[in-house]
């Protein structure tokens, strides 16, 4: 059965992949707002940089994050002035470190459920009375409700399968950065099959019964609709 | 009061620059060509597009001008787009209260119920709207925009994506909306027979400039207009119902140059003694004659005077050898299209009293 350890790595990476969804569908939006209707000549790159972590080998982006929320890394000083010595190797730096992983998984269906919409449902909110952030609210929220669904999935899921970054930033400390990625690798390493096929086999089965809600929901929202 | 607009935009490949100023009652169709700009000027009187520079005044409400800018949400509009712009997310019923719920209980004009008959709603109310049919949408969006208390309904060619029957279904609503409310409407479209039929006053456009603006009757029999010299140029009377010639089966109509006969509409349409109905007469269903013609079978004579006389100078096949006669039956502008020779045999000349022959009446009510 689950030992200790792993019942703390299942907890671990569950809080951590919550958290991280929710910042990155908070972040996200204005970001993938603004990346479809900007006009800013330099979107572009800034499209770029969202999807790097697409292809970006997860180490790499661990190692710079490392030097970035280390205590002699450039964000150094505004942190000991914040009263914190160091963000690597604690849950809060993972959570940094997902948000980086994980912001296309969330950023790219929003834009795409953003553009599918178009201005139209907008200007018609407005010539209806709708202040702006009411019209967002009232017309574009529900309107992108299977983008969001798609979203949260795919970085909820990302981030629980996330192993090279925690590794790089995280460590492997039992109950605040150990998640189940790395129990199972320990496993392996400690020949632990059994205890390894446990997790695994949770994790496989937990990410197939998340993509078939995401695809079911988004079947059905869209036979109500049409 | 008025509906005094005066709009410049600058894009890369067209300019807007519109300036005109008509009566803000009844309907006042924006028409001209694909491409000349008037669903541009119809976003722009909007706030639509935002780099637009210029005055929008409606009535004594400023919507725009050199100091301040309303945004669109802040302007008291309707706006019916071209295309379904229903809340696929919302019913029918919830997208007619989205506009309403959004103005304080003091703005509302009309009532729920009132609107909802005006465009016969009520079975609708609890589809969703993405099950509606086209001519159902627009019936929807119309009345959605007039539950929003509108100063001025904006309307970009409601009709445009619907077929001839949807068409023939939506339009006594927008004769009705005519009739019974009292809101302005600017109404963009590019086909003559809906302006026709609909519109007070005419805005005509071309290549994002105001080429003229005035009450349809004038607007369509301008010698210096297009709309004169096309195929189907017709004038436009309005007339009432005097009575019926039963035995005939015809209508009697009277307008300020005479009396007219025209087929009975029918029982569907029955009308009542009194009633205001739009006559169309077609230049090429006029024919002039120096005296009164007895032993004819043409119905429908009219003393007129003439007062101009214009070469067709469109490049139709013959237009060389027709001419554009500008008439006036008691203050009533009409035309007719008659050979340059048959004027010569005539001697017609301004102000020469004839009388006008009208082969065919068509009642657009």
């Amino acid at each position: 059965m689950l030992s200790e350890t792993d019942i703390l790595a299942l907890w671990t990476t569950l809080k951590l992949a919550g958290l991280t969804t929710i910042i990155l569908l908070l972040l996200g939006t204005p970001l993938a707002w603004w990346l479809t209707h900007s006009r800013f000549r330099f979107k572009v790159i800034v499209e770029a940089l969202v999807a790097l972590p697409l292809i970006l080998p997860p180490t790499v982006l661990g190692f710079y994050l490392l030097i970035m929320l280390g205590p002699n890394g450039p964000l150094g000083p505004l942190m000991q002035s914040l009263g914190i010595h160091t963000l690597a190797f604690t849950f809060t730096g993972l959570v940094i470190g997902s948000v980086f992983y994980s912001l296309p998984f969330v950023v790219q269906p929003l834009q795409n459920a953003f553009a599918a919409i178009g201005r139209r449902p907008l200007e018609v909110a407005a010539t209806l009375r709708a202040r702006p952030l009411d019209q967002f609210f009232s017309v574009v929220l529900p309107l992108a409700r299977p983008g969001y669904l798609t979203a949260a999935v795919l970085g909820f899921a990302h981030t629980v399968g996330e192993f090279g970054v925690v590794l790089m930033i995280g460590g492997n400390i039992p109950g605040e950065t150990q998640v189940l990625s790395i129990a199972i690798y320990d496993h392996v390493e400690a020949l632990e099959y059994g205890q390894a096929h446990l997790l695994s086999g949770g994790l496989l089965l937990l990410s197939f019964v998340l993509l078939l809600m995401v695809y079911t929901l988004n079947r059905r929202y869209r036979l109500t609709s049409t | 009061m008025t509906i005094d607009v005066q709009l410049h935009l600058k894009r890369d490949d067209f300019t807007l620059d519109a300036t005109f100023c008509v009566p803000s009652s009844g309907i006042t169709a924006l028409f001209g060509p694909s491409g000349c700009g008037k669903t541009t000027l119809l976003r722009t009187i909007a706030g639509l597009e935002k780099k637009a520079r210029g005055r929008v005044v409606i009535g004594d409400t400023v919507w725009q001008d050199e100091t301040r800018c309303l945004p669109t949400h802040q302007r008291q509009l309707g706006y019916v787009f071209q295309e379904a712009s229903l809340f696929e997310h919302l019913s029918v019923h919830q997208n007619l209260e989205y506009g309403l719920k959004r103005l304080p209980k003091e703005k509302q004009r009309f009532d729920f119920d009132q609107i909802v008959t005006l465009l016969d709603l009520a079975t609708l109310l609890p589809r969703q709207s993405a099950r509606l049919s086209g001519g159902e949408r627009q019936r929807v969006a119309v009345a959605r925009a007039l539950l929003s208390s509108p100063q001025l309904l904006l309307m970009d060619e409601p009709l445009a994506a619907l077929d001839q029957q949807r068409k023939r279904e939506i339009l006594p609503f927008f004769a009705r909306l005519h009739g019974e409310l009292d809101i302005p409407i600017l109404y963009v479209s590019h086909a003559a027979d809906e302006v026709a039929r609909l519109a007070d006053h005419l805005v005509l456009l071309n290549d994002g400039r105001v080429q003229a603006s005035g009450p349809i009757a004038e607007m369509l029999t301008r010698a210096d207009l297009p709309l004169a010299h096309d195929h189907d140029a017709a004038a436009i009377i309005e007339a009432t119902l005097s009575g019926y010639d039963t035995p005939f089966n015809l209508a009697r109509l009277t307008f300020p140059g005479g009396r007219f006969s025209v087929p009975h509409p029918g029982p569907e349409n029955e009308l009542t003694k009194g009633q205001p109905v739009r006559l169309r007469v077609l230049a090429r269903d006029v024919s002039l004659t120096l005296e009164q013609q007895t032993g004819t079978s043409i119905l429908n004579i009219v003393p007129v005077t003439v007062t101009a006389l214009n070469a067709e100078n469109t490049r139709q096949p013959g237009a060389g050898a027709q001419l554009l006669v500008q008439l006036d039956a008691n203050g009533v502008p009409l035309l007719a299209r008659i050979t340059r020779k048959s004027a010569v045999a005539l001697a017609l000349e301004p102000g020469k009293p004839v009388f006008a022959q009208i082969k065919a009446i068509a009642l657009l009510d």
